[in-house]
């Protein structure tokens, strides 16, 4: 697992699982369509890439899709770190 | 006309797809005013049943109880029927003020304005009062008017684990840059029936320099040594920032809402929230009733200690028969079954026994949480109580869950 993708889990587990639930979060792992993360609560998610990142993500790309995998996430950041690079 | 078949069809699939979700809702119509038995047809074209309720928000019995049907007769005689006005136009009557007046007393608060709806209160509060340099965090299983309201407002929003005073102060110290925090939180949660802990919200306010948003209207009237609300319950009257509360429950149940508060915020709500500024004056029949029931619950904590037994009874009984419930010292009380389909198949067959009462699952609460919401009344008497535990547990005995938990529940029925 490499270090974007163990952040992005790590904060998922940090800001969404109660200590007494043992769920496994994988890199796959159905997170807003399972109930894990809902769109009220994934402002914070948003927020946290943005700030850790130095990036952002418009409204339109920042979908219950693009969000329900650890795997999206990391690809979300990804497109737009390299966008933040091109346009610097 | 531009409803072509095609418009039609499009939402002919996407309520089909509601019905395969088995997420479609249908309506029970009752031909008896509300009480602890109605009598009810269902399905549509089906004889009328009589029932014992156990699903309304009529916490303390005053929905149809006498005195308050005759204040509202004598306030219909008294100041008519409509005000055909939102307030500040020519809708406020001097009885709009009475009752603001009377609920800011009786909530401990500065002052008071009336909604609507509460669902209108918190669906303009934010707007009104947080700006883009402000920040709501709010617990994670407030009400769907309050997620609303947020999305509404300008302030930055952010949210915390229910009920976890941890990740709240986390929270808090996150945001210390911004110009207010408000934490925003049910008083007592609609779906788990838990009270949120709000004397540890308010020392964290005081600490990090937060206000505190309260929407008490499962609360009001009911909780607290003499029901007024979840701020006396946990011992921090006096303390609440803003409370929203509802009439449409505890008090009477017929609709209405207000924020009540600082005094500055509440003024801030009467020049910019627009669900006041925009929609007419609770009607005055509805006022003179509200008056009656301030009257009422003022007067004697009566029904408020009964409503506290018969939870306690009923908590107890479910409990005794071998329920899985949800611990909580609410009048909401409920019975875990974690699955959605034997959620619903459970209140078919309480019904089918003369209980009426509803299932509830993911997305009204989340993924493998389904449940019976029972919510007790004063009017319900031990009787009632006896008679429904009797139901409660043929139809557990049916599917076989008697003396089950969560694990034996998830074994035997998914989740």
């Amino acid at each position: 697992m490499d270090e974007l993708t163990k952040v992005v889990r790590d904060y998922i587990i940090r800001e969404y699982l109660d200590e007494a639930d043992d769920r496994e979060i994988t890199e796959t792992t159905p997170l807003i369509s399972s109930g894990i993360v809902d769109s009220f609560s994934m402002v914070s998610l948003l927020r946290f890439l943005e700030k850790k990142y130095f990036i952002h993500i418009p409204d339109a790309d920042a979908t219950p899709e693009a969000f329900d995998t650890v795997q999206r996430i990391v690809a979300l950041v990804r497109r737009f770190q390299s966008a933040e690079v091109r346009s610097a | 006309m531009a409803f072509t078949d095609a418009v039609r069809n499009s939402y002919l699939t996407e309520i089909e797809g509601i019905k395969a979700a088995g997420l479609f809702k249908e309506e029970r119509y009752i031909h008896s005013p509300q009480s602890s038995e109605i009598e009810v047809e269902f399905p549509l074209g089906s004889e009328i049943r009589k029932c014992i309720n156990v699903c309304a928000n009529n916490y303390l019995g005053l929905s149809s109880h006498p005195e308050v049907i005759a204040a509202a007769h004598a306030g219909l005689d008294a100041r008519g029927y409509g005000m055909s006005s939102v307030r500040f136009i020519c809708g406020t009557q001097d009885i709009h003020r009475q009752l603001e007046n009377r609920l800011t007393a009786f909530l401990g608060t500065e002052d008071t304005l009336l909604f609507p709806s509460c669902m209108d209160a918190n669906g303009g509060f934010f707007e009104a009062c947080l700006s883009a340099q402000d920040v709501m965090i709010a617990d994670r299983l407030v009400h769907a008017s309050i997620v609303d309201g947020m999305r509404l407002g300008k302030a930055m929003q952010d949210t915390y684990k229910h009920s976890d005073m941890g990740h709240l102060e986390q929270k808090l110290q996150e945001h210390q840059d911004k110009r207010s925090r408000m934490i925003i939180t049910d008083g007592v949660f609609s779906m788990d029936g838990d009270t949120a802990r709000l004397g540890d919200i308010v020392v964290l306010a005081e600490k990090y320099n937060a206000m505190v948003f309260v929407d008490d209207s499962h609360a009001t009237g009911v909780m607290g040594r003499t029901g007024r609300g979840a701020h006396e319950h946990c011992g921090v009257f006096g303390k609440i920032d803003v409370i929203t509360t509802t009439l449409g429950k505890a008090l009477g149940g017929a609709s209405g809402g207000c924020v009540s508060g600082r005094r500055e915020l509440v003024e801030m709500c009467r020049q910019r929230a627009r669900p006041y500024l925009f929609s007419n004056a609770v009607a005055p029949v509805i006022v003179a009733g509200a008056l009656k029931v301030m009257d009422l619950i003022t007067a004697s904590t009566e029904r408020r200690d009964k409503l506290e037994w018969n939870a306690h009874y009923w908590r107890g009984l479910l409990k005794d028969a071998g329920f899985d419930v949800k611990e909580g010292n609410s009048p909401i009380v409920p019975v875990m079954l974690y699955d959605a389909k034997l959620a619903q198949d459970f209140a078919r067959d309480l019904f089918d026994e003369g209980v009426y009462a509803v299932g509830f699952f993911f997305p009204v609460v989340p993924k493998g949480q389904a449940r019976i919401r029972t919510q007790l009344s004063a009017a319900h008497e031990k009787h009632h109580l006896d008679t429904a535990i009797q139901a409660f547990r043929k139809v557990g005995e049916k599917h076989g869950i008697l003396g089950l938990g969560k694990k034996e529940l998830a074994a035997k029925y998914g989740t």
